[in-house]
């Protein structure tokens, strides 16, 4: 059964009577330049420095330019040390991968019905709930997750809450290493990156196909699920790629809020190891695991995207 | 009273778990930061105990305050001078770069659209970490600072226009552009008579939205400075937060907060007075001004 994906106009092609014009690659060239030197050309350093040497006395990276000469030597220690007896990167990468897959899930589980009632249910108050669903984009982040250490310090209003004003005993240190904090951080950091798209992707939604649907005599569970769920697959997909890829390199909500090496990830691996002399071509290798491991995904939204012309933040 | 299949089956039935949803996340979300925000007009040194209303953190305090400590207010200007340099070099970039693109038929262009779409999406700290290496390894004029912050953040953000704008040609269309030719206009006049001021709203839009962008960015800001004179707001509240700061640093983040309401909100009423009249853009409102396009 072929479903229309999104109900959005097909780019138009652009007027075509220009075979000789000059104008247009004169237009891109500073864009183009511009991405070829400071885009393409640093993923490039990268690869250079995490196959090139460290200056034994100084314990700099020193890039090799020429990729016969690479030396895989930084790149192999990361990946030995991933599983095994040495394996110290292990955890750090699937607690990633755990985190991440959680966070992303939970975003979705508060995002879909928000975005829902938001784009379809709310009638004269849509105007205001979009303005208030979109607040949290001109909040600097810092001061979101700042505004929840203010909140878990050991005498912060959390536990003010949970005390019940003296009634109960509670003290949890919630700042130092608590996996769910960093997971609630995550989802409180990105979910307004998830809500954005799936309203855009609702409020378009064909409204002729859900009444033609419960028309036709599906009931409102299978006209959700045989209907709208289909009808906007591509877009909960392109909503769930944009807070997964960003949480991927997250290193400062894990800071701000655990700061401690048991909830560890591979944005700290990398950030710890910019950081540290030495370990420049580690904290390289990470960079280049993570672009590979980003690079389906980032791929595939590139697709999804491009093909309804529904480029959305 | 009526039984529950009357009511299940009751079309008009008002969503309440979905309301009950939507006003839950709109708490969670939004009052952490104005608890935030009302603690730094806290009168004391605490960020957890009220102890009376006060303008100490940002002015009272002789030392402490945003408006007396050098360190604090210098955070903010350099936040609000990356914001104003990065915004006034990547929208002519991106916007120049979208309409190339878009009327350039090649393997070329393509390929760039796919890099600048990589761009979007790319983890911001890949592209820090990238540009960082560069930086420190290999002689150039350009020093970690002011300018290598600035030339990061045209690159993260060169996307942002570019995407804005190419979404808005595809929405005119060619057809205006046709007619103006048609009517003796050479291609350069109908590109700056015809096609820029419908691009207008898209292009102010992304001014607007780069803006808030930049003043909010931290990965990139934070590895491309230098030192502590060229940390801006974001780098602040990462660097003390955990070290027991004073409600001036709500104080700091209150004001950045100020600041970017500020952009949106006069972005908005201009946006609305740009596009009055305007069936393409008509009851997108806020909406098309959150970059959806």
């Amino acid at each position: 059964m072929a479903v229309p994906v999104i109900a959005a106009p097909s780019r138009s092609d652009g007027p075509r009577r220009q075979r000789s014009s000059g104008i247009w690659p004169a237009l891109a060239a500073p864009g183009i330049i511009w991405l070829a030197a400071c885009f393409v050309f640093p993923l490039y350093v990268v690869l250079c420095i995490v196959f090139g040497q460290i200056d034994p006395l100084f314990r700099t990276p020193v890039p090799v330019w020429n990729p016969l000469q690479w030396d895989p030597t930084q790149f192999t220690y990361v990946l030995t040390h991933i599983v095994g007896t040495h394996g110290v990167f292990g955890p750090p990468l699937l607690r990633t991968a755990v985190y991440v897959l959680t966070a992303s899930a939970l975003c979705l589980l508060i995002a879909f019905p928000v975005a829902y009632y938001v784009a379809r249910l709310s009638g004269k108050r849509k105007g205001l709930l979009l303005a208030l669903l979109i607040a949290p984009f001109w909040i600097s982040y810092m001061m979101r997750m700042f505004a929840w250490v203010n909140l878990l310090q050991n005498d912060g209003i959390v536990n003010k809450v949970l005390t019940f004003g003296g009634l109960f005993n509670v003290h949890v240190d919630w700042l130092t290493g608590q996996p769910v904090v960093v997971i609630l951080g995550l989802v409180y950091g990105y979910v307004p990156y998830m809500i954005l798209p799936l309203y855009a992707g609702l409020d378009r939604l064909s409204q002729p196909m859900l009444e033609a649907s419960r028309d036709l005599g599906a009931d409102r569970f299978s006209s959700f699920w045989r209907v709208t769920l289909p009808l906007c697959r591509p877009t909960i997909v392109a909503a769930v790629l944009l807070t997964c890829l960003p949480m991927l390199g997250d290193y400062f909500t894990n800071d701000m809020l655990s700061a401690s090496p048991k909830t560890t990830m591979v944005g700290n691996l990398i950030n710890d190891g910019v950081q540290a002399p030495g370990q420049t071509g580690q904290a390289g290798a990470f960079v280049m695991l993570v672009f590979l491991v980003a690079l389906l995904p980032m791929l595939y939204y590139i697709r999804v995207t491009s093909r309804g012309s529904e480029v959305s933040t | 009273m009526r039984g529950p299949v009357t009511w299940w089956n009751d079309p008009w039935r008002p969503p309440r778990f979905l309301i009950g949803i939507t006003a839950g996340y709109l708490a969670w979300s939004l009052l952490p930061v104005a608890i935030a925000v009302l603690y730094s007009f806290n009168d004391g040194r605490s960020r957890t105990t009220w102890q009376g209303f006060s303008f100490r953190w940002y002015w009272g305090d002789a030392t402490l305050s945003v408006w007396h400590n050098d360190a604090l207010h210098t955070a903010l200007l350099q936040t609000l001078k990356l914001g104003v340099v990065t915004t006034l070099i990547t929208v002519p970039l991106g916007v120049l770069f979208a309409i190339g693109i878009d009327r350039w038929r090649g393997r070329l262009p393509a390929g760039a659209n796919f890099l600048m779409l990589i761009s979007f999406v790319l983890p911001e700290v890949l592209l820090a970490v990238a540009l960082l290496f560069v930086i420190t390894t290999i002689a150039l004029p350009i020093h970690l600072g002011t300018t290598a912050q600035v030339i990061g953040l045209i690159t993260f953000q060169v996307s942002y226009p570019a995407v804005l704008v190419r979404a808005r040609l595809a929405t005119i269309g060619p057809q205006y552009e046709e007619a103006a030719m048609d009517l003796g206009a050479s291609r350069l006049g109908a590109l700056r008579r015809i096609i820029l001021p419908m691009l207008m709203p898209a292009i102010f839009a992304s001014t607007v939205l780069v803006f808030a962008d930049v003043i909010d960015d931290f990965v990139l800001v934070r590895y491309l400075s230098g030192d502590a004179a060229t940390e801006p707001v974001s780098v602040k509240i990462y660097n003390t937060a955990r070290a027991a700061p004073t409600p001036a640093l709500n104080a700091l983040a209150t004001l950045l907060l100020l600041a970017a309401l500020t952009a949106v909100v006069v972005g908005f009423l201009v946006y609305r007075y740009m596009t009055r009249g305007d069936t393409t853009t008509k009851d997108r409102g806020i909406g098309a001004f959150a970059g959806e396009v």
